[in-house]
Order: structure tokens, then C-alpha cells, then sequence
């Protein structure tokens, strides 16, 4: 089965239990080819959120099934749930959620250091090379508190890539930005498609951010509409 | 597992609460170092006490009981060999206190390799004349080269010399003996035998065990002396004492010698048993109370380790959104508990024995411990070994619980609350 799907799910449902039993995902049909640039809108509480966190691997509570390139990973262990994160998928959140205690190159380089693929020096040279492509790299050695909240986003994007992942996830990675800063974030994630292929899915509820990206799925009420 | 890795966030997680780790490792370092000071002091008093009346013992004596004949004539007569024979009243039967042939059994043990030397000794009670009163006490005959090499005598002797007692007719007397009496070193002394023999014999010494009940009765006196003072010949001893250089097997060679020679036998242990016990409860008592230091210490490390997993949810959250699993955030916790407690222990090790050191030079002087100067610390390496196997367990025990609840916590809630 050659294709070129990075992410597929197929009738994936969701309860929540607290304080009632809730149904947030109505059997979602899912996939998403490598170097789609997709964007997930959808009003609060429409689920789109929870979707990500399913399809992040880190919530293991549903039905149905998921496929990271063709390879089911419901079911499997935390160890190697955290091993397929660390490998194949990259991060965004709303808050950047740099550690604190070690500079903006360590943090780079955390998640490399973790995969263990590379040598510390040259995972030094990549995050480098990535921060550069960001604009970040007079800042590499500044601890994560000394810089702005759109620098720190772009510090995290950077740890994002460093394990040349399958595709990055963001939750509103834009939430907490100025106009300008997002569109500076919208613009690096653009030329990422581009010129890296790389495959981004993000949910936000920013339509102008939405609405320049390749594919746009809306939900409501734990459905896909369009 | 990337123990490197993850060894290395644990360190930088304690930098940025320097503060609050210092006060952890510190209360590991103060529990270990009481812990070592105490031991090290209820070790070194104990081995005081036991020197005490264990070095006034031999590891073996030989001697003749006063008991009942152990082969009853009837046990012998061919006609009840087989019956079971009930004899009532029974004396015991007093085959006098000499050890026969005593010179060849001393000459066969001082060739036994296991033995360091072997002190032949006379015991006899005898009445010391103070113009018309009589006081009863002991003699001991010894010799004297052989007993200070076994006992070092001369560590009690306060007043003269031990080697005096090589003159003729010289005896040295307990403190006790000596005062009850007003008699100084250079006095002489009237000694009336239990056979009625009467003696002068000239103070050389004056002796002080430290254990009044001794001092007031003692005295001794050459093996010459006293079996001249007995009217014995001069093959007369009442007891073979043997140091050996394993005390351990004393037991073993007392039952040994007792069928070789056909004496009684009778080892230190046997002798002093009520002061094993003693030892042995204060010994509990010290660990007892390292191991309460050891485990409020720990309560300090989980505590102080709880409060840094609610401050560090976030980076939690993302390690484990970035791949780390929930074993690797475990062993971030624990390593991190490890390191307080392994710097707290070899801290707290080497302010133990500072501690101990310390106590080993103040003063302690006592008038029944004539040789003790300062209080008694034993320095022994096990000591050491168990604190820092302590602080390492206890710190991990007070580090697993956090740290399981650390690799517990669900990335998703952390992320989605903010």
C-alpha cells in the first residue's frame, strides 16, 4: 500500500466523562498526505482541539483507530508512544513551554539529544542552522526569559524541527501573538511547505490565518463539515 | 535509556532551586552525621565496657570445678549398663584445685599454633591481717611476664610497678583492699593462708580496675609467692589461662581442651554473656535513632520534591510531548532525589567523623578508669558504608513516590489548561 499518507484515521470517537458522558468526536475519517499545509478551524468547543491531542498520540482515550505513515499506533505502549512523538512529530503550542533552566539552543536541542540519532555536535550545528533560518541565531545562548513571546515562538518552532519530524502539530501557535508576529510565524510555516515539504497541521481559530493555508478543515460539534 | 541525558536535565531542574536543594542535602548531611557520631561513640563506649571486664578475661580457662563425679559407680556395673539409674543426693565431689601434670599441659599449649600465650595463675582466698582484724580477700598468683603480655596488668597498676612483683615476697593490692587498710606502697603486709600458713610480704603496687567490688578484694603476687604463701610445691596452679589469636573459636577450643586434658574449660563469652547483651541494645539503640534521623530527612526530600513536580508541570508536559515517556520523567525525579542524597551522605560522612574526632579529644576522666583520658570513639569503616547506603536508600524511597506521580501527569491537561 504505496501512498503518500503521513496521517489517516479512521472512525475515531471521543468521550468526555466529567461530569457527564459526552460525546466530543462523531466517528472522524481522516488523512492527510505529506507536504499539505492544513489548518483546522471550528468554533470553541467544536472539538478540534481534542482531535489534535488524539492525533498527537499523548490522549489515548478513544475508539477507532490512527495511523502515523501507514503504521497503526493505537494501542501501543507509552514508551513507544513517546518514542514515535519524539521521531515523527513536532510541537507548537499556544505557550511556548521553553524549559526555563537551559538556553535557547539546549532547548533546541532537547529533543534531539533525546532521539540520540545524532552527535551532540552536530545536533549543536542543526539546531544552529535551524535557529538561523528563523533569524534566531544571535540568540542562542539567552536563556528562554530574556527574550519576547514571538521570539520564544520561534524558539519553539525551532525545537519543533529539529528531528526533521513527519509533521508538526500546532494548537493556535498564533494565539498568543501580535498581528505582526503572526503573520511572521503564518510566513515561516509557508516557506517550510515550500521548500522543505513539510507537513503542518494546525488548528487555530484565526480565519485569515486559516484561510491562506492549503487545505482548511472546519468542524462542528465534533464532526468534519467541509 | 539515556541516563546521561536524563541526569542532566535532573541537575539543571536542581540549579534552579538551589535554595530549597541545599536544604534537603543538609538535612541528610546532619541526619548521617549523627548517625556516624553516635554509632561511632556507642561503639567506642561499648568497646570500653567490654575491655573492662573482657580484658581481665582469658579467651579460655582451665580449672577444676567442684562438681559431682560425672561416672557414678553404678553407671559402671556391667548388671545396669542398659537401665536408666535414678541416684538421689548427690555430692559434689572437690578433687582439690591443683591441675595435674600442669607443667606438660602448658608446655603442649604453648606449642598449639592458635594460641598466643598461655598464663598458668593461682587463686586462692586468703585473710589479710590489719592489727586485730582480719579482712578476706584474693590472691592471684601470676606470672607476671605471661599476664602483662595477655592482660597488660600494668595499665591497673597506679602506684608501683608490675615488674616488683618479681622480688621475693612482694605483693601488689587492690585500691580498695589498700585504704580499707591505710596501707601505702613500701607497707608490709600479714597474709594467713586457708591452711593456716602466715606471710609477710612487702607493697609494691597499687592496683584499680575501675570495678569496686574487685579493687576491695584483690591482690596480687607472684606465682612463687603464692604457692609459698599456700604451702604448695612449686608445680601448683589453679588455672591455665589462654589468649588465643582468634577469639572467635573460644568456644570450640574450650569444649576441645576439656576432653583433651580432662579439665573444665570455660570460654569468655560463656563468662561475660550479660555484657553481650548490654552491647548488643545499645547498639540497637544507635541505629534506631540514625535510621529516625535518616527517615525525617527523607520526609524534607519528598516534600521539597512534591512542590518542585507542581512547579515544573509545564516542563514536564513538554518533555513528554517531545518524546520523553513517562519511565524517562521517573528516573528525571529519582536521579534527582539520588544526587541530594548521595551529596547530603558524603557531606554528612565527612562531618561524622569530624564529629567523632572531636568527641575523641575532649576530656573525660573518671577515678575508676585510670588509662581513659578522653571519651571513647571506635572509628570503623563499616559505619560508613551503612550511612551512605542509608542516605541512598532512604533518598531514593522519598524520591520514588513524586517521581512515579511526576510520570504520571497527562501532558494534554497541562497543555489544554492554559
Amino acid at each position: 500500500m504505496e501512498n503518500n499518507k503521513v496521517l489517516e484515521t479512521i472512525g475515531l470517537t471521543k468521550y468526555f466523562y466529567d461530569p457527564v458522558k459526552f460525546k466530543v468526536l462523531t466517528s472522524i475519517d481522516l488523512s492527510i498526505d505529506h507536504g499539505e499545509f492544513v489548518s483546522i478551524v471550528g468554533k470553541s468547543g467544536c472539538g478540534k482541539s481534542t482531535l489534535l491531542y488524539l492525533l498527537s498520540t499523548m490522549d489515548t482515550d478513544y475508539e477507532g483507530e490512527i495511523l502515523i505513515h501507514n503504521e497503526l499506533v493505537t494501542g501501543k505502549s507509552d514508551k513507544v508512544l513517546a518514542q514515535i512523538r519524539n521521531e515523527n512529530i513536532g510541537f507548537v503550542f499556544q505557550f511556548h513551554y521553553l524549559l526555563i533552566e537551559y538556553n535557547v539552543l539546549k532547548n533546541v536541542m532537547l529533543p534531539g539529544m533525546k532521539l540520540a540519532k545524532f552527535t551532540e555536535q552536530e545536533l549543536e550545528y542543526r539546531a544552529l542552522e535551524h535557529l538561523k533560518v528563523l533569524g534566531m541565531e544571535d540568540h542562542a545562548l539567552k536563556m528562554p526569559n530574556q527574550l519576547s513571546g514571538g521570539e520564544k515562538q520561534r524558539v519553539a518552532i525551532a525545537r519543533a524541527l529539529i528531528n526533521d519530524p513527519l509533521i508538526i502539530m500546532g494548537d493556535e501557535p498564533t494565539g498568543n501573538l501580535d498581528k505582526r508576529n503572526s503573520d511572521m510565524v503564518f510566513d515561516i510555516f509557508r516557506e517550510l511547505t515550500i521548500e522543505k515539504k513539510q507537513t503542518l497541521l494546525i488548528v487555530t481559530h484565526d480565519n485569515d490565518f486559516a484561510n491562506k493555508t492549503n487545505r482548511i478543515i472546519t468542524m462542528e460539534d465534533g464532526r468534519i463539515i467541509s | 535509556m539515556n541516563f546521561k541525558l536524563i541526569l542532566n536535565i535532573a541537575l539543571h531542574l536542581l540549579q534552579a532551586r538551589l535554595k530549597q536543594t541545599i536544604v534537603a542535602a543538609i538535612g541528610v548531611t546532619f541526619s548521617i552525621a549523627m548517625f556516624i557520631a553516635l554509632v561511632s561513640f556507642m561503639n567506642g563506649l561499648n568497646k570500653l565496657l567490654d575491655g573492662l571486664m573482657l580484658n581481665r578475661t582469658p579467651h579460655v580457662r582451665l580449672y577444676n570445678d567442684i562438681k559431682p563425679s560425672e561416672h557414678q559407680p553404678i553407671t559402671l556395673a556391667e548388671a545396669y549398663k542398659k537401665s536408666t539409674n535414678f541416684i538421689r543426693s548427690i555430692k559434689p565431689k572437690d578433687i582439690g584445685k591443683s591441675i595435674y601434670n600442669s607443667k606438660s599441659i602448658i608446655a603442649n599449649l604453648k606449642n598449639d599454633p592458635r594460641i598466643i600465650d598461655v598464663a598458668p595463675k593461682i587463686t586462692s582466698p586468703v585473710f589479710f591481717n590489719s592489727g586485730t582484724i582480719e579482712i578476706s580477700g584474693v590472691i592471684n598468683g601470676i606470672d607476671v611476664l605471661s599476664e602483662e603480655k595477655i592482660f597488660k596488668i600494668s595499665e591497673y597498676i597506679i602506684e608501683g610497678k608490675v615488674t616488683s612483683l618479681l622480688q621475693n615476697n612482694s605483693i601488689i593490692l587492690g585500691k580498695g583492699l589498700a585504704n580499707k587498710m591505710l596501707l601505702v606502697v613500701g607497707d608490709i603486709i600479714k597474709v594467713t593462708s586457708p591452711n593456716g600458713h602466715l606471710a609477710s610480704l612487702k607493697i609494691v603496687g597499687i592496683s584499680q580496675m575501675g570495678i569496686s567490688d574487685v579493687d576491695d578484694v584483690m591482690s596480687y603476687t607472684s606465682l612463687g609467692t603464692a604457692q609459698k604463701i599456700l604451702g604448695e610445691p612449686t608445680n601448683y596452679i589453679t588455672d591455665i589461662q589462654i589468649q588465643l589469636y582468634d577469639k572467635t573459636i573460644a568456644l570450640e577450643l574450650a569444649n576441645e581442651f576439656r576432653h583433651k586434658f580432662n579439665l573444665d574449660a570455660i570460654d569468655y563469652k560463656t563468662v561475660n554473656a550479660q555484657f553481650e547483651t548490654g552491647s548488643k541494645i545499645r547498639n540497637i539503640i544507635s541505629y534506631a535513632v540514625g535510621i529516625v534521623l535518616l527517615i525525617v530527612a527523607g520526609f524534607g526530600i519528598y516534600n521539597i520534591l512534591n512542590m518542585m513536580i507542581y512547579e515544573k508541570m509545564d516542563s514536564i508536559a513538554i518533555l513528554k510531548a517531545t518524546g520523553f515517556s513517562g519511565n524517562d520523567v521517573k528516573w528525571i525525579f529519582i536521579s534527582l532525589s539520588l544526587v541530594i542524597g548521595l551529596v547530603g551522605g558524603i557531606f554528612g560522612l565527612l562531618f561524622g567523623f569530624v564529629f567523632s574526632s572531636i568527641i575523641d579529644v575532649i576530656p573525660f576522666r573518671t577515678t575508676s578508669l585510670p588509662t581513659i583520658t578522653t571519651y571513647p570513639i571506635y572509628y570503623d569503616s563499616i559505619f560508613y558504608v551503612i550511612g551512605i547506603v542509608f542516605a541512598l536508600f532512604t533518598t531514593t524511597i522519598a524520591g520514588y513516590f513524586p517521581a512515579s506521580k511526576a510520570s504520571k501527569v497527562d501532558p494534554v491537561e497541562i497543555i489544554r489548561g492554559k
